[in-house]
């Protein structure tokens, strides 16, 4: 995983407790361990979900004590995300029905209890982060959400369910560094001169399937073609200089929401 | 070709390509489906039912010459049902479960593939079958097993809207591929096995809202309901009747209907009654049960019915494709509905107002012994323990038949010579999810003091069944008279469905896993190829690029073929 300083902290509307609790001495503890977009996502859960039963102190269930990382059977990350999940029979611990956005988030939370002061953690609004989306962001030009939008880039209607709060950001970012391979932009010229450029879809030895910019499937025998381009870098562009570090918040809260049908 | 992996974008600022946007699949392009072949637009090709195409490229002539084009394999085990669309030269099938893939029907290259997770508590009588997808405009439209219906954006797999239509813990399930009619998706419902109440409904294609619903058992009170009669007094004690019967009757619908635009008329053909087996438990004929039902596509209004078998014992489902053809019939034009029932018998009805017109068995038939007047079937009951013609799967059951309006020819999938022995009754005690059947049908034991022949799906590979249990054949009818023109002969039963051609090909299957390809005016074999398992369902036919293409499934393979 990338690391991530500073910079990245307000993006997410993070406010630190103070210089040495927060999440930059925690990150410093565990630099390649857990994103602070994914600490911070999990924390707003924990809050919702996990606080009735294991109290904001996180020791409220005998035996386990967050703070100090005392489990009664969790050892590793897999550990904590199978008893999120799966529950525990016997011992009053539900199976919970989340995404892998979500179970990511709260392992990341959990794992840095002891640094982190849930109270300071501000996110953005995910009503206004739609707004940014379809507005200012330009977001909408390209990407669909829920049946609605262009079909030329992804289909974001259940990026939050799919893709860790610290992918989302990244995204943000930087888009190339997170754009699945299979999605990479595709520029084809045809031996009889046509021109064609998209989103590749599938791709095998002889043949080639994309999305055009006119949003057709289409489908190419390579043996048919004179030029293949397929460019590493996202047409998405970065974030970081275009919306201020609250927008980014509002806009990570909104696509964390997009859960799918 | 030069294949390049840039870490640039310049020709992204490149003029648009001018490329058409694919055209989408209008409520008017539905309705002439036949008139653009290139096209499976519907379950069975076009709103008339008739799995019959206008391409002619692929001949009597040349289809020696056909070849394997290319195959898609699915990834779940089971038998196989689908039947795929094919627009524009993309194909859209279902898989099992319940998952949709997008692929170049030139290529069978795939573009997306669509997965719905499934209730875990949903329940099937016969396993995870999905017969396919319904289109309009850009969305696909899939009932699923636990009871819900699915929109999904064709362009991109991606789900619009995803409507529960009924309980799947009370052995609700959709298993036949939704038709469209103008701007409403209509479904039934399976679950005869399971006392359920069936129903066709309509649902608006483009917010997934319920816009009617046509109870294929009437309530008390309704038209219809006086068919389901009070229980006459115990004449012992091992008989049981059910006051409530209605409630859990059965009446499922798990094959597409068709629709006649110039009538307005929508026709779906109903299933068996529930307890399957036992009568004594539901007095009376049981409407809708095994009957066709003439519905106003608009508002789910009854027009007409028919019913093939009142009072069914013997599991005659209704569950046929019906197909329309307009004939000259006793030389006045008539708008006719060709149908051969799981019972035995070809109908042609006038689909204008449900008239009977003429009913012939196609297999041997003990069941009834002919029809009055009104056509009513003359019921003939075997003793228990006697053989029953046609046996509990029908001379036919749920795989399409076709209608060449070429060779003016009807073309059955039939089980010849085939029996189950009565059911021994017991009662059905109802609860929800459990089975309801009311018995257990025998099949005959072929060699005295063996062991009984094993249930279906026991033949292929080796068909240990024989001639002794019956086989399987293509009967060609000609449905003015309701003669027998021709019949092509198969050793063993036959689930496959028949496709025609304006070339007069039929194409079919059946379980010996060969793909066949016969003269439509004569039933000879012009071309077999052994595809290695069962095929199901039936072919399509379209065309991409002025080819010719024909399409397959047999066990886990999708097989295209063209002339070489």
């Amino acid at each position: 995983m990338r690391r991530q300083l500073l910079p990245l902290l307000a993006v997410v509307g993070l406010a630190l407790a103070g210089p040495s609790l927060g999440i930059a001495q925690a990150i410093a503890d565990h630099p390649l361990d857990y994103a602070p977009a994914d600490i911070a996502y999990g924390a707003k859960l924990y809050g919702e979900q996990c606080v009735a039963c294991h109290a904001a102190t996180g020791d409220g269930v005998g035996g386990i004590d967050f703070k100090r990382g005392t489990f009664h059977s969790v050892v590793t990350d897999r550990d904590m995300s199978s008893v999120i999940t799966g529950g525990v029979a016997g011992k009053g611990m539900p199976a919970f029905k989340l995404d892998p956005t979500e179970v990511t988030g709260l392992v990341a939370y959990i794992r840095n209890f002891n640094s982190v002061d849930r109270s300071t953690i501000k996110l953005g609004d995910a009503a206004r982060g739609k707004a940014i989306f379809e507005g200012k962001g330009e977001c909408g030009t390209c990407h669909r959400v829920n049946g609605v939008g262009p079909r030329s880039a992804p289909d974001l209607s259940d990026i939050g369910a799919v893709r860790s709060a610290a992918s989302i950001q990244r995204t943000l970012t930087d888009p190339s560094s997170q754009m699945m391979p299979i999605n990479r932009p595709v520029h084809i010229v045809t031996k009889d001169g046509k021109v064609i450029n998209g989103r590749r879809l599938n791709e095998d030895t002889y043949s080639l399937q994309l999305m055009d910019d006119h949003e057709n499937l289409v489908s190419l025998n390579k043996a048919d073609l004179k030029e293949f381009v397929i460019s590493t870098k996202s047409p998405m562009p970065a974030y970081k200089d275009r919306l201020s570090a609250d927008e980014l918040a509002d806009l990570m809260s909104y696509l964390l929401a997009l859960k799918g049908k | 070709m030069r294949r390049i992996i840039a870490a640039t974008l310049a020709w992204l600022l490149l003029a648009a390509s001018g490329l058409p946007a694919t055209a989408q699949v209008s409520a008017e392009r539905l309705v002439g489906a036949a008139k653009e072949p290139a096209n499976w637009l519907t379950y069975s090709g076009a709103y008339n039912g008739q799995r019959y195409s206008a391409l002619d490229q692929i001949t009597p002539a040349n289809v020696k010459n056909l070849k394997l084009q290319w195959v898609y394999q699915a990834a779940a085990q089971g038998g196989w049902q689908t039947s795929p669309l094919v627009v524009d030269g993309i194909m859209y099938i279902t898989q099992r479960p319940n998952d949709v893939a997008a692929l170049d029907a030139k290529t069978g290259r795939v573009f997306w593939i669509y997965h719905h997770t499934l209730d875990p508590t949903q329940i099937v009588c016969c396993g995870a079958n999905n017969r396919g997808l319904a289109i309009l405009d850009g969305t696909l439209f899939m009932g699923t097993l636990d009871a819900h219906v699915v929109a999904i954006d064709a362009k991109t797999g991606r789900p619009l809207w995803n409507t529960k239509v009924a309980d799947s813990k009370s052995g609700y399930s959709i298993t036949l591929a939704p038709l469209v009619v103008k701007d409403k998706v209509i479904i039934g419902v399976g679950g005869g096995e399971y006392g359920i109440r069936g129903f066709i409904a309509a649902y608006d294609a483009k917010t997934g809202k319920e816009a009617w619903r046509f109870n294929t058992i009437p309530a008390p009170g309704e038209p219809g309901s006086e068919t389901w009669k009070p229980c006459p007094p115990p004449t012992s004690s091992k008989t049981f009747c059910d006051p409530d019967a209605w409630k859990h009757g059965g009446a499922p619908v798990w094959i597409t209907g068709s629709y006649d635009p110039e009538l307005n008329l929508t026709y779906w053909g109903v299933g068996n009654p529930g307890p399957d087996f036992n009568i004594d438990q539901r007095p009376g004929d049981n409407l809708y049960t095994d009957s066709v039902v003439a519905l106003d596509p608009d508002t789910g209004k009854l027009k007409w019915h028919y019913q093939f078998t009142q009072q069914d014992k013997h599991d005659y489902d209704a569950v046929q494709v019906p197909v329309l053809a307009d004939i000259t019939w006793k030389g006045a034009p008539l708008k006719a509905m060709l149908w051969a029932n799981r019972n035995g018998f070809f109908y042609v009805l006038d689909r204008v107002t449900g008239r009977f017109l003429l009913g012939k068995p196609f297999v041997k038939v003990n069941w009834a012994s002919g029809f009055d007047k009104t056509g009513r079937p003359i019921q003939l009951p075997q003793p228990t323990g006697e053989p029953v013609y046609p046996g509990d799967h029908g001379g036919t059951n749920w795989y399409s038949p076709s209608y060449s309006p070429h060779a003016k020819l009807f073309y059955i999938p039939a089980w010849e010579n085939y029996t189950s022995l009565n059911a021994v009754v017991s009662p059905a005690d109802y609860k929800p999810g459990r089975g309801f059947e009311g018995g257990v049908p025998g099949a005959p034991a072929v060699v005295p003091g063996a062991p009984g022949l094993s249930g279906l799906g026991a033949r292929a590979p080796v068909n240990t069944w024989t001639e002794v249990a019956g086989n399987g054949a293509v009967i060609a009818i000609d449905p003015l008279t309701g003669e027998k023109k021709w019949r092509y002969y198969m050793s063993d039963v036959t689930e496959s469905g028949i496709l025609t051609t304006a070339s007069d090909l039929l194409f079919t299957g059946g379980r010996e896993g060969y793909f066949q390809a016969l003269d439509a005016r004569d039933g000879s074999l012009l071309w077999k190829l052994n595809l290695g398992a069962g095929i199901m369902n039936g072919p399509i036919t379209y065309e991409v690029d002025g080819k010719q293409y024909v399409a397959v499934i047999a066990g886990l393979s999708l097989s295209v073929f063209g002339v070489e």
